[in-house]
């Protein structure tokens, strides 16, 4: 099989809308949230829209790993790369988030800071070994996609004995955000959910099921590809005509109910529950997020190294709080287009091309 | 009196140090055994601080290019080469016959003089193809940790003839867009050369001089070639906007006529690029009237630089001067400006 070109089939989308088209009833909304920044991107990418009836909407949602950390976390990772023995190692995508006072990881890189780009925690290990005397600090974000990674590097340095690494722990818990969205106190009209994808092959598609019922809400676990999106778009409109509300798993040649237990153990063994962590955007939200057992305190950034709580305002204006829990749309946000551009980004829907704001900037404009 | 004994330039261990910038007889030992002995011409055997060109009727195309690219070695090129062909492309771009070629070397102090004898051999190889003669050169050297290896910087000079009119300026609505073959090899090709990403290709970087298929477009066109650009940094989205801007213009291109590599393609999926933005070293965007684009497609296609050549788009008329593209998929998306250098992204 091959796994590109498969999933980006013309004629397979064009079959696909036409029962979509078919399937959807005229008389009634379909307001599908797609929960990954990986499907909005898809979306805008490959003119998803363009296939869909009118009356069959997408809502973009909170599950882009670079805008939901809040800025003070990032001023918090350029205190850390000032120290004059520390290399910061981070994924690249986070190097040109806005921080506060107009700063970013590029430009403290640029005023002198050893802040290095990695495509993967090994890559951080083996900077801390070739760097004995100096202090290695992991950057590390995402969802649980990426901590199981992290979880590994950490064990790691543990049984090599490697003494100048430590990690600065931001992961957070996709559960606890789908159910921030559905607690919200002004709730968003939502009607099914595109389940996280790359997510669900780590933690497995049984953590939705109690959404599923409790919030009578379909979701179908949806892989990244334009065909996935089209294919769990329908699988949604189905439920919705048959008024069922399950789980229902489009993403299986990658995700099974029980997910990755392997990956589970490591991050199980690494890190615990935080009581509560912010998103950017979203506010502060309990058990949302995992920080790193005592039992590995001495690989924890946060022990090792002054880390202040930083409060940073968001910018006014800024609509994301409200696009990232799919009350308003990008084109709603008067600074869009206007002061937040991918070149000056505002606010976190902007800062990264997986944010709804960049990907209808970027790709999706044309339409208004 | 017999001369002084001079120890020659070790090619195999020796290494650059801060004499061979100083001004003295290191200096000159580096200029004659290496860049002379290579660059070989009778303008640069003058050794005069300028070369002096006789310059026919007609216009001059010139332009510099600085090259400072990480690694000095990758598949499909170097440094060399690539200082050469960067240059010569862009002369060619105006429609202009490349010919002389200047370039200033900034060495850093111990670099292996095995790797410059290297680089300055590809170039001079690289002149020789393109037809360009290396006339007048420079070289300092800066201390260690101030530079990556080598910087090389070149400056082209070329001839117009007469008649052609090329620019960016000239796109209009109902033109056509062509492109003489796949995009981002370049591109992949170096980051699959740097230390820090652990995956091989079997790609090779395009670099090429694009003068010789200018020449055979620019003889069959008839007058109707209205741009020609080297779609380098930022890929081909970041040239079409450049063109579509200059020109006031739209563009619409079409996924399914875009020629990508297989291989490209894949790479670009596990990094998280976009092969419209990464980098090609041997491709031009040629915009030409409709009437003219498929004659002159069969003139790309007949030249070994143009084999894959294929008609891409049509310029529009669009006062937002947006470049959209009609995806394989079936959906429309712009292609936007790029936003600094791409970064591989995590998920």
């Amino acid at each position: 099989m091959k796994y590109i070109s498969e999933f980006r089939q013309q004629h397979v989308a064009q079959h696909l809308a036409q029962n979509i088209a078919e399937t959807a009833k005229p008389d009634r909304q379909y307001r599908l949230m797609e929960f990954c920044g990986g499907h909005t991107h898809a979306i805008f990418r490959y003119g998803i829209q363009d296939l869909m009836p009118d009356n069959v909407e997408f809502i973009h949602g909170p599950g882009c790993p670079v805008c939901v950390l809040p800025t003070g976390r990032i001023d918090n990772a350029i205190q850390l790369a000032g120290h004059d023995d520390v290399i910061l190692c981070t994924y690249a995508d986070l190097m040109r988030v806005p921080a506060s006072n107009g700063n970013s990881l590029l430009k403290a890189k640029a005023n002198g800071c050893d802040i290095r780009m990695l495509q993967s925690t090994q890559d951080a290990l083996n900077i801390a070994r070739d760097n004995p005397h100096r202090q290695v600090i992991f950057f590390a974000i995402g969802f649980e996609t990426t901590t199981p990674p992290t979880a590994i590097a950490l064990l790691q340095s543990h049984s090599e004995g490697l003494r100048n690494f430590s990690v600065f722990c931001n992961h957070v818990l996709t559960p606890a955000a789908m159910q921030a969205i559905l607690d919200a106190e002004q709730p968003v009209a939502i009607d099914a959910f595109l389940g996280p994808s790359h997510v669900s092959t780590i933690i497995g598609s049984q953590p939705y099921e109690v959404f599923a019922e409790r919030y009578a809400k379909p979701i179908v676990i949806a892989g990244f590809e334009p065909l996935d999106v089209m294919q769990s778009a329908l699988m949604l409109i189905r439920q919705l005509n048959e008024q069922r509300h399950v789980v229902e798993n489009e993403y299986s040649r990658a995700v099974t109910r029980q997910g990755n237990l392997k990956a589970q153990a490591v991050m199980q063994e690494v890190f615990e529950i935080r009581p509560q962590f912010e998103w950017r955007g979203l506010g502060l939200i309990d058990n949302s997020a995992v920080r790193i057992k005592p039992k590995y305190a001495e690989y924890d950034a946060e022990i090792r190294f002054p880390v202040p709580a930083i409060q940073a305002s968001e910018t006014r204006g800024c609509e994301c709080p409200a696009i990232l829990r799919g009350a308003k749309k990008p084109q709603d946000c008067k600074l869009l287009g206007t002061v937040c551009t991918p070149e000056n980004p505002m606010g976190s829907c902007m800062v990264s091309s997986e944010g709804a704001c960049a990907a209808y900037w970027s790709y999706g404009r044309l339409r208004n | 009196m017999s001369k002084p004994y001079r120890n020659q330039l070790n090619f195999t261990s020796g290494k650059i140090d801060m004499s061979h910038g100083g001004g003295g007889r290191a200096m000159t030992q580096l200029i004659d055994s290496l860049f002379i002995a290579h660059f070989d011409n009778a303008l640069l055997r003058q050794k005069n601080d300028q070369a002096l060109l006789d310059i026919p009727s007609g216009r001059l195309a010139v332009s510099t290019d600085s090259h400072v690219i990480s690694p000095l070695f990758f598949p499909g090129g170097d440094i060399g080469s690539l200082a050469v062909h960067g240059t010569v492309n862009d002369v060619a771009m105006s429609g202009a016959q490349p010919l002389y070629l200047t370039c200033g070397f900034i060495l850093e102090e111990g670099l292996a003089l095995a790797d410059l004898q290297r680089i300055v051999v590809s170039m001079a190889k690289a002149a020789q193809q393109a037809g360009v003669s290396i006339v007048s050169g420079d070289t300092k050297v800066v201390e260690r940790g101030k530079g990556d290896g080598v910087f090389i910087n070149t400056t082209g000079i070329g001839l117009a003839p007469e008649g052609v009119n090329i620019s960016g300026n000239l796109a209009s609505p109902g033109c056509a867009v062509l492109i003489n073959g796949s995009i981002g090899d370049h591109g992949v090709a170096v980051m699959a050369g740097r230390e820090n990403l652990q995956f091989k290709t079997t790609i090779l970087s395009d670099s090429a001089p694009l003068n010789g298929l200018v020449a055979a477009m620019v003889a069959d066109s008839g007058g109707a070639i209205r741009c020609l650009r080297d779609p380098t940094r930022g890929g081909l989205a970041t040239a079409l906007n450049e063109l579509a801007e200059q020109s006031g213009v739209g563009m619409v291109i079409s996924e399914q006529k875009l020629p990508v590599k297989s291989e490209v393609r894949a790479a670009c999926e596990i990094l998280g690029l976009d092969p419209l933005y990464v980098a090609n070293e041997g491709k031009l965007i040629c915009i030409c009237e409709a009437s003219a684009a498929e004659r002159l497609l069969a003139v790309m296609q007949s030249h070994p630089l143009g084999r894959e050549a294929a008609i891409i788009g049509t310029v529009t008329s669009d006062p937002r001067h947006f470049v959209q593209m009609t995806t394989s998929f079936g959906g429309r998306r712009i292609i936007d400006w790029p936003v600094g250098e791409q970064l591989p992204r995590i998920c």
